[in-house]
């Protein structure tokens, strides 16, 4: 424990992320002002002490559309990766034990979908059905789909061999028992990483997603959507592009660190 | 590869043609004339059994032919090309940055490891891949549009108007975009290249008396570039998808704009031509990538 209270990249992640976490379990239950309250005399004002991050175009708080865009935030993350992860185990799962022509379609499918970044994915699905928060969690798991079902895979064919499954197979330990029982427990801990690296990304993703207008739609508050209606006003008011920008880089790079530096303390032979 | 870009035209054929139940319906609105929507099914080819749609749209794809456009009333092919012209210089211009910003950076901060060069760099880095690159693009337009008058706050004038000025309109987008593939490339080429350090081959050269600068380009770069290219060639799909972002800040006329604009118009055969089309590119360039790899790197066979 001491020495992760040395290490600077994994505490100045957990400081970052603990703050944003924090910031949103607030503002379920406070913020400021009604971050959907107008108020067109306070429109498109700079940080001042009734609005400590200023006003958008319609006068309304951003310190407490920022907090409550903490929510969107976290929530399209976990739900993100959440789909991903869940899709992509159960691929690697039947890739890595069952082999054969099942393996070989199902990773030249992950080859595909590798095609469609998120972007891609959301516009063709907006294409037919309505924008929305959903379609973005969608279109952004799918995204990490591949990762996690090769690293099941990878997995699955390492521990299909090893003394202990082989045990449990001749004790008449069935397909059902071996995968969920015996292998499935021992592919976890790659995933977790893999899924702390995803969640930055999935908050990247969710931000240009409505920022394009394809995800959250107004007048929910999500950072990405602020910033695109910021643009308009870019001349007038910097304030309103600057800080729902600087919580989404922040949050990021809060996460990264947090990343890096428990990959770093849990497995001290890597350095990079 | 065939197998994979299948699988991809089959993912597009299912999200539009077979998920919204009635396609025509979609674009035409619940509102219209049920005679109105059987001549639109009938042009599309909508009233066959999905089999024969899905091989007829795939049989034209494969010969350049992916249906016309409903809201321009012209071959999306052609829209595809023409919209090209802004989308892939805007790609290669962001990854030529990207590339000559990052490997030289990557490598200085390789041999000033855990060094204050070393620490600046991956500081630097840790930023580019936190800051999402159409934000960055707005505080660009921030900075040398709105504050400082530089440049124009985006559009494009096409080339027939000088290839500088295109090329000028172009620079801040790319910039923008290059930046969060530059932060990662720089991360990669520092660890492709300390890792190389660490080889025997290189403590030999070391022990023969050789100059650092010669142990560095003469042996250790060439075989740490494997890793670095291979990674710049995944990221160059990276950024045509992310080009579809950065037009839309700039207002450049290109794929991703023609894309957005086809959403809200409801111009199903763009939406899905571009998606096809931007989602070949990469799963081609990826699979590229991987050929080259195992021709740069000897030890790599594939079966």
């Amino acid at each position: 424990m001491s020495r992760a209270l040395r290490h600077v990249t994994f505490i100045l992640g957990l400081g970052i992320t603990a703050l944003l976490l924090l910031t949103a379990a607030v503002s379920l239950g406070y913020t400021p002002r009604d971050p959907l309250e107008m108020s067109m005399d306070a429109r498109l004002q700079g940080p001042s002490e009734a609005h400590p991050l200023g006003t958008d175009q319609f006068g309304r708080d951003l310190l407490s559309r920022i907090m409550v865009g903490s929510e969107t935030s976290i929530l399209v993350g976990v739900i993100a990766v959440g789909i991903g992860m869940g899709a992509g185990v159960i691929f690697g799962v039947l890739s890595g034990y069952f082999g054969g022509w099942l393996d070989e379609t199902f990773m030249r499918l992950m080859d595909a979908v590798q095609g469609f970044p998120a972007i891609l994915s959301a516009l063709l699905i907006t294409a037919v059905f309505k924008p929305s928060v959903v379609i973005s969690m969608v279109a952004i798991g799918v995204t990490f789909l591949p990762v996690f079902a090769r690293l099941t895979r990878a997995s699955f064919l390492e521990l299909r061999d090893r003394e202990f499954v082989v045990a449990a197979r001749a004790l008449g330990a069935g397909d059902g028992a071996l995968i969920a029982r015996h292998m499935l427990p021992n592919t976890v801990a790659p995933l977790i990483v893999q899924a702390t690296i995803s969640f930055p990304v999935a908050i990247l993703a969710e931000a240009a997603l409505s920022y394009l207008g394809l995800g959250t739609q107004p007048p929910h508050p999500s950072w990405g959507l602020m910033l695109r209606e910021a643009q308009a006003f870019l001349g007038l008011s910097p304030w309103f592009a600057i800080f729902p920008g600087t919580a989404i880089a922040l949050t990021v790079l809060g996460f990264n660190l947090l990343g890096d530096g428990l990959r770093d303390l849990l497995d001290p032979k890597m350095t990079s | 590869m065939a197998a994979t870009l299948l699988f991809v035209s089959l993912l597009v054929f299912v999200v539009v043609r077979v998920l919204p139940g009635d396609p025509a319906i979609l674009m035409l609105g619940i509102d219209a004339s049920p005679e109105t929507v059987a001549r639109l099914r009938a042009s599309m080819g909508l009233d066959r059994p999905l089999p024969v749609q899905y091989v007829e749209w795939i049989g034209g794809a494969i010969r350049g032919n992916l249906g016309r456009s409903i809201q321009y009333d012209v071959p999306v092919a052609g829209l595809i090309v023409s919209r090209l012209s802004v989308t892939l210089p805007l790609t290669l211009m962001a990854a030529a940055l990207m590339v000559f910003a990052a490997i030289p950076l990557g490598v200085y901060a390789a041999t000033r490891h855990r060094r204050l060069g070393d620490y600046l760099t991956m500081t630097l880095s840790q930023l580019g891949i936190a800051v999402p690159a159409f934000w960055a693009g707005l505080l660009l337009v921030l900075l040398f549009s709105v504050r400082l008058g530089w440049f124009a706050s985006g559009g494009f004038d096409g080339w027939g108007q000088g290839v500088g000025g295109a090329l000028k309109s172009l620079l801040l987008p790319a910039i923008a975009l290059g930046l969060f593939q530059f932060a990662v490339l720089a991360r990669t080429t520092r660890s492709a290249v300390l890792e190389v350090l660490r080889e025997e081959y290189v403590k030999t050269a070391r022990a023969k008396g050789l100059s650092e600068r010669l142990v560095l380009f003469r042996h250790a770069l060439r075989n740490a570039m494997i890793p670095v290219l291979t990674v710049a060639g995944v990221q160059l799909g990276q950024l045509m998808a992310g080009s579809i972002i950065l037009e839309s800040v700039f207002y450049l006329p290109g794929l991703g704009r023609l894309a957005l604009g086809a959403i809200t118009s409801r111009d199903l055969p763009v939406v899905q031509g571009v998606v096809l089309f931007v989602a070949s590119v990469i799963v081609v360039i990826n699979a590229a990538v991987d050929v080259l790899y195992g021709l740069l790197d000897p030890r790599i066979r594939y079966e």
